[in-house]
């Protein structure tokens, strides 16, 4: 009886701190989210060119391989994410400049489709519990594969192969946050630091990616 | 070949040299899903590339 009590007790304090995860992830993502928001806006108003797009995105992915896995364990690796958010916003302002200009339907519609994606996916692995993590080989290789076609499309040019690889990265972006979702759930990803980071990750990649697809196919021009 | 297209190569590239760990302990360790698994990964995936169809046609 008392150690059916302790094992009832323990698996309630799991499951209570599997909500506390949750919880603090889906804030911390809230927030970065409207930061980087706020960055790309104001990215956009300033007219920020292509090549500072780029240094403040390489400047967030130096950030991310490499301050960021050392400071997630402390309260450091909060300011550390926002500042990786932040310039990630930052650097989108040219492309949403872009898109502004030829068709802002374009620009508001990828922010509304990857905001239902996302709550659409969350809510299927919160309600479902599944794991997902059988799915880990899987959409890691076929990462390194949109990784090596992106890789060899900067060379090609091949505007078709562009669009291949931004469906792809929406399905592998839409796999990752089941993936990480479920991670969450079931105790893989206990850090709700390092969690908000990779889902933030796999939005703004599917945010672009639907902004390539939207672009090339929607409207009448 | 101008300088963006080689800051976006570089950039690729760091990204693979640091996915591959992850992914090569991902490829030997992960478990194996039966059909059911992927069933419940397929359906919603299906689900979002008809979404994504009608986010087309609205656009």
């Amino acid at each position: 009886m008392n150690e059916h009590n302790i094992s009832l007790g323990r698996a309630q304090e799991s499951v209570l701190a599997t909500n506390k995860v949750l919880k603090n992830t889906y804030m911390l993502l809230s927030m970065t989210l409207i930061f980087s928001g706020v960055m790309a806006l104001v990215g956009m108003s300033t007219g920020l060119g292509q090549g500072a797009s780029l240094v403040s995105s390489l400047v967030a992915i130096g950030l991310l391989w490499f301050v960021l896995p050392r400071t997630a364990n402390s309260s450091a690796g909060i300011p550390v994410l926002f500042a990786i958010t932040g310039l990630l916003g930052l650097g989108l302002a040219p492309m949403l400049n872009f898109y502004m200009a030829i068709n802002p339907s374009v620009v508001s519609t990828a922010l509304g489709g990857t905001g239902v994606i996302f709550l659409g996916l969350s809510g299927y692995a919160l309600t479902t519990r599944k794991d997902f993590s059988f799915m880990g080989g899987f959409l890691m290789v076929g990462l390194m594969v949109v990784l090596v076609a992106a890789l060899a499309n900067i060379f090609l040019q091949m505007p078709v192969m562009q669009l291949v690889i931004s469906g792809a990265i929406v399905m592998i972006m839409s796999g990752l946050i089941l993936y990480q979702t479920s991670a969450i759930i079931h105790g893989g990803e206990t850090n709700y630091i390092m969690a908000a980071a990779s889902l933030f990750l796999s939005l703004l990649n599917m945010f672009q990616a639907l902004l390539h697809l939207l672009g090339a196919f929607g409207g009448d021009d | 070949m101008n300088w963006m297209a080689i800051g976006s190569a570089v950039l690729i590239i760091g990204m693979m040299v640091f996915i591959f760990p992850s992914m090569r302990h991902a490829v030997k360790n992960a478990p194996k899903g039966s059909m059911d698994d992927w069933m419940g990964f397929i359906i919603p995936l299906a689900v979002i590339v008809g979404f994504i169809i009608l986010l087309i046609n609205m656009v």
